[in-house]
């Protein structure tokens, strides 16, 4: 009984590992995936302006 | 260049866990009086060393931004806490998980546990701090600032095991006591973990110093946007 507590909580413990570095690799991702949507966005609105000049 | 050393890294760090994975839960025996709980502690030290070296990476960022200015220096320090943090927060995760089946208890308000919170709370506040201020010179200067005072805190989480009768265990690497705390097959495996950490948080720290290149970059042409 004891034993398997034990085992659990080493379970417990790599999966709070894991998750808490897929969690921050996950919203790396996401802020670089807004980030490059808004380089396009900048740019384009650029070029709309310099045609317009 | 980077896409290629980040990728380098990446697969490194990839194959060096997956090794780690299998040494920590197939090879290595149970310790005989803490049982497999104890194999929290090869990411447990490992994550500790790793989230230290990036603090440390960004107060002397930091302390080159404040002399000499270098936007570049001001997005290496924010790549390198907000990296660190991740891994200060499986520090005491980790740590908090094994207590509650070694001490019997979640938390204590011992001197190690406690300058670890506040050293996660003085770099979050950092990030916190970063995202108050939008005159850019002004926030990489404050949380310049910030940034070196809170590593006199890394200092202390560092020492407090030394400095004071802790209920967090005493060191046991033998680069702080010279041997003989533990089994030489076990420590080499945190020393190998140690290796795959880093080099998984160099792959992060350089995307996250990608991102800010980015942002610098957006910012300039909104600028640009504006003038026309």
């Amino acid at each position: 009984m004891v034993e398997a507590r034990n085992l659990m909580y080493m379970f417990y413990g790599f999966l709070a590992v894991w998750v808490i570095l897929v969690a921050y690799v996950v919203s790396l991702a996401a802020r670089e995936r807004n980030l490059k949507k808004e380089l396009m966005r900048v740019r384009s609105l650029i070029d709309e302006r310099e045609r317009a000049r | 260049m980077r896409e290629k050393i980040i990728y380098i890294f990446a697969a490194a760090a990839a194959v060096l866990l997956v090794r780690n994975l299998y040494v920590i839960l197939l090879v290595l025996p149970d310790e005989a009086q803490q049982g497999p709980i104890y194999r929290i502690m090869f990411f447990h030290i490992p994550s500790a060393i790793t989230c230290f070296i990036g603090f440390l990476a960004a107060g002397i960022s930091s302390a080159i931004y404040l002399a000499t200015k270098n936007p570049r220096n001001d997005a290496i320090a924010v790549a390198s806490t907000e990296v660190s943090l991740a891994f200060a927060t499986v520090v005491l995760a980790t740590g908090s998980i094994w207590a509650r089946i070694i001490w019997g208890i979640w938390w204590t308000w011992d001197a190690r546990l406690t300058s670890m919170l506040v050293c996660w709370l003085l770099y979050a506040s950092y990030l916190m701090l970063r995202r108050a201020i939008d005159e850019p010179t002004q926030r990489a200067k404050f949380s310049a600032v910030l940034s070196i005072f809170a590593f006199s805190d890394v200092i202390i989480v560092w020492k407090s095991i030394e400095w004071w009768r802790t209920q967090h265990p005493g060191p046991v690497l033998s680069i702080r006591t010279g041997g003989g705390q533990m089994n030489p097959a076990m420590e080499a495996a945190i020393y190998w973990n140690l290796l795959a950490l880093i080099l998984f948080g160099l792959v992060l720290v350089l995307v996250r110093l990608r991102q800010e290149e980015m942002r610098r970059e957006i910012d300039g042409m909104r600028q640009m946007a504006h003038a026309i």
